[in-house]
C-alpha cells in the first residue's frame, strides 16, 4: 500500500450536442436573449493589421458538410503577442484585439466565417519561430470531446516549410490538411479551410 | 533520428498544463452514439507539448455579460416567470491541484421544464415556455466560484435508438486560462433513472469519472420556500510549477 496521490481527476467532456447555439450563440438557436453576444468578428475597428476572412467547414466522414458545427479560434495580434497575462514576450498588446472568435456553420451550406487580422510570428518553446498560425477548437453533435487543429496560411510557405509544429507531423502528406488557401476576391482577402472529421483527407487534430 | 524530430527537448516548464488523462474522457469513436461514427477522427492525435498559444487563452470580464445573464428565471421572463422546478446550481471550478479558478467564464444551456430547447431546429411537441431562454453565464469570482438560478430541465427524446431519452441535463461551457483547459461537458441529476441507460453518458468508460457528472441535491444551499439547489464542481486540468527542475528562460 502507498498513500494515495491525491489529484483531482479532470472533469469529463461531454458533446456539446445540437443546440450548442441556445447557449454560445443565442441568435444562431433563433432568439434574442443577452445584451452582448460572442461572434465571428474577431477584430475590431480599431485593431492592427492586414483584414482576412476565414471560411471553411467541416466535413464528416462521408463527405458531407456538418452543418450544426462551433468553432472557436485563438490567435496572436499582428505583432504576434497573445492577449493573456501569461504571454511575457515584449512585444506590444493591441488594445482593441482579445484575439478569440466564435463561429457557428449556417445551417444549410455548413460554412463557418471568421473576420480577423492576419497574426504574427510567435516564438515556439526553444525559441524557433513558427509560422503564422490561428489554433481552432471544434465542437458539435456526434464530438465526444473538442477538437483541436491549427489553421496555417498558403502564402506562407517558407515559414510553413520551417514551422516547428508542422514539422512535428510525420507524414509529410498530412501537413497540408493544415494549410488554408489564399484567394483575392472584390471584398478582401479570404482564407478557405475545409475541416475534415475523418478518412482520406481527415485534418491532423492535436492533443495539446 | 528522423527529420521531424530535430528540435531539442525543452524539458517541463512552469506553467505548463498536466497532459490530458485521456482515459476519462469518452473516445471519439463510440459507436452506441450513433452520430459519433462519421464524426470521429480515425487517426491518432499528435500529442503536442504547449507553446505559448496554447498555455494562454481568451480573458473575460465583467463588461462581456449583462445584470442577469445568471438568471434563467429572469433573463427571458416576458409575461411571468418560468414554469417548474426552481433550482439554484452552484459549484466550483477547480483544478486537478484543488485550486480555484478565479474569473473564468462559465456558459450553461438547456431545455425547459417539459424537456423542450428554445432553438428552431427541435421540433420535439412538448412545447416551448414563452417565459424560458434556456441559457445563461457568468465568471466565477476569486475563489472559482459560480452559481446560477433556473428551472430544471426535463429529459427530451431523442433520434438515437428508437426509443432514446436524454436525462435531465445542463450543458455546461468552460473555458479557464488556458486554451488547453477549454472543456464542454455535462451535468445530470442525483437520482435520474436515465443516467444509467443514456448512450452519450455511456461513451465514459469509467464509472467514476461518469459520478463526476451527476450533481448532488444540495439542501443546506436551497432557499426555503422558494427553490432547492444542486451543488456542481467542474475540474480542469492542473498545472505545473517549479520544483527542482532548473527554471528556463520565460518563467
Amino acid at each position: 500500500m502507498v498513500q494515495p496521490l491525491n489529484y483531482l481527476s479532470e472533469t469529463t467532456s461531454q458533446t456539446a450536442g445540437p443546440y450548442v447555439h441556445i447557449g454560445l450563440a443565442p441568435a444562431a438557436a433563433g432568439f434574442d436573449i443577452f445584451e452582448k453576444n460572442f461572434s465571428h468578428v474577431v477584430a475590431g475597428p480599431q485593431t492592427r493589421g492586414t483584414r482576412i476572412r476565414i471560411e471553411g467547414r467541416v466535413l464528416d466522414g462521408t463527405g458531407t458538410p456538418v452543418r450544426d458545427v462551433l468553432v472557436e479560434s485563438w490567435q496572436a495580434n499582428s505583432e504576434g503577442r497573445f492577449n493573456h497575462p501569461d504571454d511575457t514576450q515584449t512585444k506590444a498588446l493591441d488594445p482593441d484585439f482579445r484575439g478569440w472568435g466564435r463561429s457557428c456553420s449556417d445551417f444549410d451550406t455548413g460554412v463557418f466565417l471568421l473576420d480577423t487580422i492576419k497574426p504574427g510570428s510567435v516564438p515556439w518553446r526553444d525559441g524557433r519561430p513558427q509560422a503564422p498560425h490561428i489554433s481552432l477548437w471544434i465542437v458539435a453533435r456526434g464530438i465526444n470531446i473538442g477538437l483541436n487543429t491549427r489553421l496555417y496560411f498558403s502564402d506562407e510557405e517558407s515559414a510553413n516549410a520551417n514551422d516547428p509544429v508542422l514539422r512535428l507531423i510525420e507524414q509529410e502528406v498530412r501537413r497540408k490538411t493544415l494549410i488554408a488557401e489564399r484567394q483575392e476576391t472584390p471584398d478582401g482577402l479570404v482564407y478557405r479551410f475545409d475541416i475534415h472529421l475523418q478518412g482520406d483527407r481527415e485534418t491532423v487534430f492535436f492533443d495539446i | 533520428m528522423s527529420s521531424f524530430g530535430t528540435n531539442r527537448p525543452a524539458g517541463p516548464r512552469e506553467g505548463d498544463y498536466y497532459q490530458r488523462d485521456l482515459t476519462v474522457h469518452p473516445p471519439a469513436f463510440t459507436p452506441i452514439y450513433k452520430t459519433s461514427v462519421t464524426r470521429s477522427p480515425q487517426k491518432a492525435l499528435l500529442s503536442l507539448e504547449q507553446g505559448i498559444g496554447e498555455i494562454t487563452g481568451p480573458v473575460f470580464t465583467a463588461d462581456d455579460l449583462g445584470p442577469l445573464d445568471n438568471d434563467l428565471i429572469l433573463n427571458y421572463a416576458k409575461t411571468g416567470e418560468p414554469i417548474g422546478e426552481r433550482i439554484i446550481v452552484h459549484g466550483r471550478v477547480l483544478d486537478e491541484n484543488g485550486r480555484g479558478v478565479p474569473h473564468t467564464l462559465v456558459e450553461f444551456w438547456q431545455a425547459n421544464a417539459g424537456g423542450r430547447y428554445r432553438h428552431k431546429k427541435d421540433t420535439y411537441l412538448a412545447p416551448i415556455d414563452p417565459n424560458f431562454g434556456g441559457c445563461g453565464r457568468c465568471l466565477t469570482d476569486e475563489n472559482g466560484y459560480y452559481y446560477f438560478r433556473t428551472i430544471k430541465p426535463g429529459p427530451y427524446p431523442w433520434r438515437n435508438y428508437v426509443n432514446s431519452w436524454r436525462p435531465a441535463h445542463i450543458h455546461f461551457s468552460i473555458f479557464g486560462r488556458s486554451f488547453t483547459q477549454r472543456l464542454i461537458t455535462q451535468m445530470y441529476f442525483e437520482g435520474d433513472p436515465l443516467i444509467d441507460v443514456c448512450p452519450i453518458v455511456k461513451t465514459i468508460p469509467d464509472p467514476e469519472a461518469i459520478k463526476r457528472l451527476i450533481a448532488p441535491l444540495d439542501l443546506r444551499a436551497t432557499v426555503p420556500l422558494d427553490c432547492r439547489a444542486y451543488k456542481f464542481d467542474i475540474v480542469l486540468r492542473g498545472r505545473r510549477s517549479t520544483l527542482f527542475e532548473n527554471r528556463l528562460e520565460g518563467n
